[in-house]
């Protein structure tokens, strides 16, 4: 989120798409329904009529997979209409930049587009720069070649009655969607989105989110109280795992990976942006600081400058290769990985194409699960279709104690970091994960030490892993002051005011803007520098003033970065730093000062001619980008349509699918489109008394009672089509796998209407799994296809085709 | 017939639930609710509370947790009224957090191992487990790091191992266990954001 939970309360208007926020995140509602009370207007888009569809001002449905026709159609309807905030748009994003020569879109395809390899050069997507480097602009915005211009010719094609072909929305709805949510693009309006996967787990699922910001950037929602781009994340520390990059392309903080054929110097220079604008803040200019204190906290002492703070210590990737989920089961599946942690996670039940997860673990040697109960990772070699002696595969499985038995943070989905307390003991031999960890690692060590012919020992032996107490137990403070960063020698530096400070050997840094590149500062993550200081554990803080009025609560716990809690909060103001909205002041600046949330960095407004800086300070340019020609799959959203599909062609182009999508093609890869065996698409979700695959709630008596096995929703009239009635046993399938589960006949999936097509959509949720309860059903998973997101990876859960048919 | 209070408890607690007769004759069932009340009371006088923030969804809510001062044990689990998100509400997920904590039987209390081709758990010690893994980590590495890539660029990295996971632990954790991983050269390093 680039803004809050309790933020949701000042806005004008609600999006919720590609969420459902009032089953999925409940309390969330408590914000939506207090910005509801003050007169906001709640809109709710969604497949299937929702819980949050139920107290919804406005709701309409889209069949799934289609939401960049339905964007694509609000972003037309804005420019055409006019409806956009001008001096926003003009001075804080990139509209007036000048596209180059090279760039051009043509029946659905941008230009660089290699056939063979699936994907662009990103080089004819350039700017047209000026003698400096800097890209020209127009700031009338008149130029054809201009963003905001190429952006209308992009957008042309989506009329009402075109997107209505694809999406199955009718006109009128989209319309009044258009009509409610572009009211927002005045200065004293704001509107928000509040997504999850409904938007994420598509081929599309990027372009999607893109599409939504530039409509927030169109309507100067970024930046504002109650604006903002909301990802409503599902897990309680998704955010903190994905800071500290249990990811393979980032490491912690978001910096660059490290590969091939790189040294620390070529490293660093891969991480520093370059912007020949002065007036751009380009805080990626900073990454040096930033890795090199990482390195320091990784190594301590063995991280010197001339062995490059052990930078040849740690793993390198080829340059293009890519270790995300669906390649790291497709290579499990080819047997090419031997040993497996699955920590905290349950892979076999929340993965696409379950089925070949589980394949797979069976081709491994070992496999380390640890978890709070027992789940369908651990035991695979038990579960349906699989002959115990045939799987050779060893299971360590390690118990975990929960939550409320251990010690330290955790990060919502608001960048919030809070801390909890132990208040009771784990049941049995089971363990906090810190000494699990703490216990293997030291082991592993002691091999290493112990034996000299091993391999490349360095990154083992040398790795600081201290973070047991006197007693020998894993320490969460001591990690946490880690994670934060010390002074490893005494320094005086200057604050941003050009006053002096002193700072000791050994002393807790007090923010990111005193970390050095030259190893005497340690921070093991660069965004929490500041969260545990001199002043003590910030995250622990629990005071609730609120001087400004909006919920900010800024001395409860404690929001990364600096305890900013709205982040590009320096866009809510004019040039002169006076707010656009008064009533709803993030910053101004006031006296030569900010005042308010803490600002995006100190610069003074843009309105400043000689130290003004750009408000978008994480871009290297500044600036908020409607043209983004960063992504793999195109510098503007465009309607591809699922990788299978009902229809069978693309309305809006001959790219029926994304052009840039990896298809795997193995012989547990299989898809089919429009095929008549497979005639429904379908689609998964959550309810409120699961989480995630149900691997802990499914265990509890009170929300499997109210909760207790598979279903899958369907329209009457797609009840009538198939003889089935409510509560009947029903076998929902795709070419993958198939589940058996009950029938849920409702009014809340309708038939949607593509023009002389009637499609019919269906969905499951994914909380269930074999291993408990008995009766229970499934996993969803085991349905859906293994294909991602170009950019991300990230799998196609929420549209494929299926049969369904009485069991 | 004199009996203690403790005596009492002790008679009273061995009856079971629905019993309203006991072994004395005499109907114990309302004095036996009214003394389990009582301990009851006390209990929740002297237990130790905390604050904790839910493991469910990222919307960050807080809660209260009440142990007993005896024994440790978490006795209850409830909405924090002075947390600002939530100001005490909960959904129903939250609000049964108290059957995720050592209350719940079905809770994993032992290391288990399952040798290969075997058909059952055998229970071990944390010791034992942690060693084997320990040895497999350092078999599988060694007979299969790479130190350099086709191009003969150095690499240093590790496909045989992966790892997913994970976003239910918290952050403290989550630095070490990437730092472990890397330091072990893998790349395969994957959870719950990617899916």
């Amino acid at each position: 989120m680039t803004n809050h939970w309790i933020d949701i309360r000042n806005s004008d208007c609600v999006l919720v798409m590609g969420s459902n926020a009032a089953s999925n995140h409940p309390i969330s509602m408590k914000w939506v329904m207090k910005a509801k009370e003050k007169g906001a207007t709640l809109i709710s888009v969604d497949p299937r009529f929702t819980q949050t569809s139920a107290v919804a001002d406005f709701y309409t449905a889209l069949r799934s997979g289609t939401d960049i026709a339905f964007l694509g159609g609000m972003i037309k309807y804005i420019l055409d209409k006019e409806k956009y905030f001008k001096d926003y748009v003009v001075n804080y994003t990139n509209a007036a930049y000048i596209l180059g020569d090279k760039y051009e879109f043509k029946d659905g395809l941008f230009a660089g587009y290699d056939k063979d390899k699936r994907s662009y050069n990103k080089d004819t997507w350039a700017y047209k720069k000026d003698a400096k480097g800097n890209p020209e602009k127009d700031p009338t915005l008149q130029n054809p070649k201009c963003v905001l211009q190429a952006m209308k010719a992009h957008y042309a094609r989506y009329t009402p009655e075109m997107v209505s072909k694809v999406t199955g929305t009718p006109v009128e709805d989209l319309l009044k969607v258009y009509e409610m949510y572009s009211a927002t693009g005045v200065k004293d309006k704001t509107g928000t989105i509040l997504y999850a996967m409904g938007w994420t787990q598509h081929t599309v699922g990027v372009q999607n989110i893109r599409a939504m910001s530039m409509i927030q950037l169109l309507c100067g929602n970024m930046g504002m109280a109650g604006g903002g781009v909301n990802a409503l994340r599902g897990e309680s520390n998704v955010q903190g795992s994905t800071d500290h990059a249990l990811l393979f392309h980032i490491l912690p903080g978001y910096l660059k990976p490290m590969l091939a054929g790189q040294n620390l110097e070529a490293y660093l220079k891969s991480g520093t942006p370059t912007c020949p604008d002065p007036r751009s803040v380009n805080w990626w200019s900073n990454f040096p600081k930033y890795a090199v204190s990482f390195l320091k906290t990784f190594f301590g002492d063995k991280a010197t400058k001339e062995n490059e703070y052990g930078f040849a210590w740690l793993p390198k990737l080829d340059p293009g290769q890519n270790c995300s989920w669906l390649n790291l089961f497709d290579s499990m599946y080819a047997g090419k990985i031997k040993g497996f942690f699955a920590w905290g996670m349950n892979p076999a039940c929340s993965s696409a194409n379950a089925n070949k997860v589980r394949q797979g673990l069976a081709k491994l040697d070992w496999l380390v699960n640890v978890n709070v109960f027992d789940n369908e990772t651990g035991s695979f070699w038990k579960g349906p279709g699989m002959d115990p002696k045939k799987i050779k595969t060893e299971v360590f499985m390690l118990p975990a104690a929960a939550s409320v038995e251990k010690e330290g943070s955790i990060s919502n989905s608001g960048r919030l970091a809070q801390w909890r307390y132990k208040a009771g003991n784990p049941p049995g031999d089971a363990k906090p994960d810190g000494d699990i960890m703490l216990v293997l690692m030291n082991k592993i060590k002691d091999l290493y030490k112990k034996d000299k012919a091993a391999k490349f020992s360095d990154p083992i032996v040398n790795l600081k892993w201290d973070f047991a107490d006197a007693k020998g137990h894993f320490d969460p403070h001591m990690a946490a002051k880690e994670i934060n960063g010390y002074f490893l020698a005494d320094k005086t530096l200057k604050d941003p005011t050009g006053k002096e400070l002193q700072f000791k050997k050994g002393d807790l840094v007090p923010s990111f803007l005193y970390l050095q590149n030259d190893g005497t500062t340690s921070s093991g993550n660069w965004l929490y520098c500041a969260s545990y200081t001199k002043a003590g554990n910030m995250m622990a803080r629990r005071k609730k003033d609120d001087p400004t009025g909006l919920g900010l609560y800024s001395e409860w716990a404690w929001a990364w970065p600096v305890n900013r809690r709205i982040i590009y909060n320096r866009a809510s103001v004019d040039l002169e730093g006076k707010p656009w909205d008064p009533k709803r002041a993030v910053v101004k600046w006031e006296g030569g000062k900010w005042v308010g949330d803490v600002p995006d960095g100190p610069a003074p407004p843009m309105g400043d001619k000689e130290k003004g800086k750009y408000p978008f300070i994480m871009k290297p340019d500044g600036l908020g980008s409607l043209f983004g020609p960063g992504l793999n799959d195109g510098p503007f959203p465009e309607h591809y349509e699922p990788l299978e599909c009902p229809v069978p062609e693309n309305a809006f182009s001959k790219q029926l699918i994304n052009p840039t999508t990896k298809i795997f093609k193995g012989d547990m890869d299989k898809y089919l489109t429009c095929d008549p065996r497979f005639p429904f698409v379908g689609t998964t979700y959550r309810v409120t008394e699961h989480w995630q695959t149900g691997c802990l709630t499914r265990w509890q008596p009170w929300l499997i009672e109210a909760q207790p096995q598979l279903f899958v929703e369907m329209s009457q009239e797609l009840a009538k089509l198939r003889n089935i009635k409510n509560g009947e046993k029903v076998k929902v399938s795709t070419v993958r796998g198939e589940v058996t589960c009950v029938a849920m006949v409702t009014d809340r999936f309708r038939p949607f209407k593509l023009g002389d097509l009637t499609v019919h959509e269906v969905g499951l949720p994914y909380c269930f799994g074999w291993i408990t309860p008995k009766e229970g059903g499934e996993s969803a998973n085991l349905l859906t296809p293994n294909v991602g997101d170009p950019n991300t990876m990230i799998p196609e859960s929420k549209a494929f085709m299926v049969n369904v048919e009485k069991a | 017939m004199d009996v203690t209070r403790r005596e009492f408890l002790v008679i009273s607690g061995a009856i079971g639930a629905g019993l309203t007769l006991s072994s004395l004759g005499v109907d114990l069932g309302p004095a036996k609710a009214f003394a389990a009340g009582l301990e009851k009371v006390n209990q929740v006088k002297s237990a130790k509370q905390s604050t904790t923030i839910c493991p469910y969804c990222a919307v960050g809510c807080g809660l209260l947790c009440s142990a007993d001062a005896k024994s440790g044990k978490i006795i209850n689990i409830e909405g924090d009224g002075d947390h600002p998100i939530n100001e005490g509400a909960l959904c129903a997920k939250g609000a049964s957090l108290f059957q995720m904590s050592a209350n719940n039987p079905s809770r994993l209390k032992k290391v288990l191992y399952r040798a290969p081709g075997s058909d059952k758990w055998q229970e071990k010690s944390w010791d034992w487990a942690l060693s084997e893994i320990a040895k497999r980590v350092k078999a599988t590495r060694d007979k299969n790091f790479i130190e350099k890539n086709a191009k003969g660029d150095t690499v240093n990295r590790l496909e045989a191992i992966a790892h997913v996971g994970s976003a239910a632990l918290d952050n403290e954790e989550l630095w070490p266990l990437q730092a472990m991983m890397r330091a072990l050269g893998l790349v395969w390093i994957e959870h719950q954001a990617r899916i």
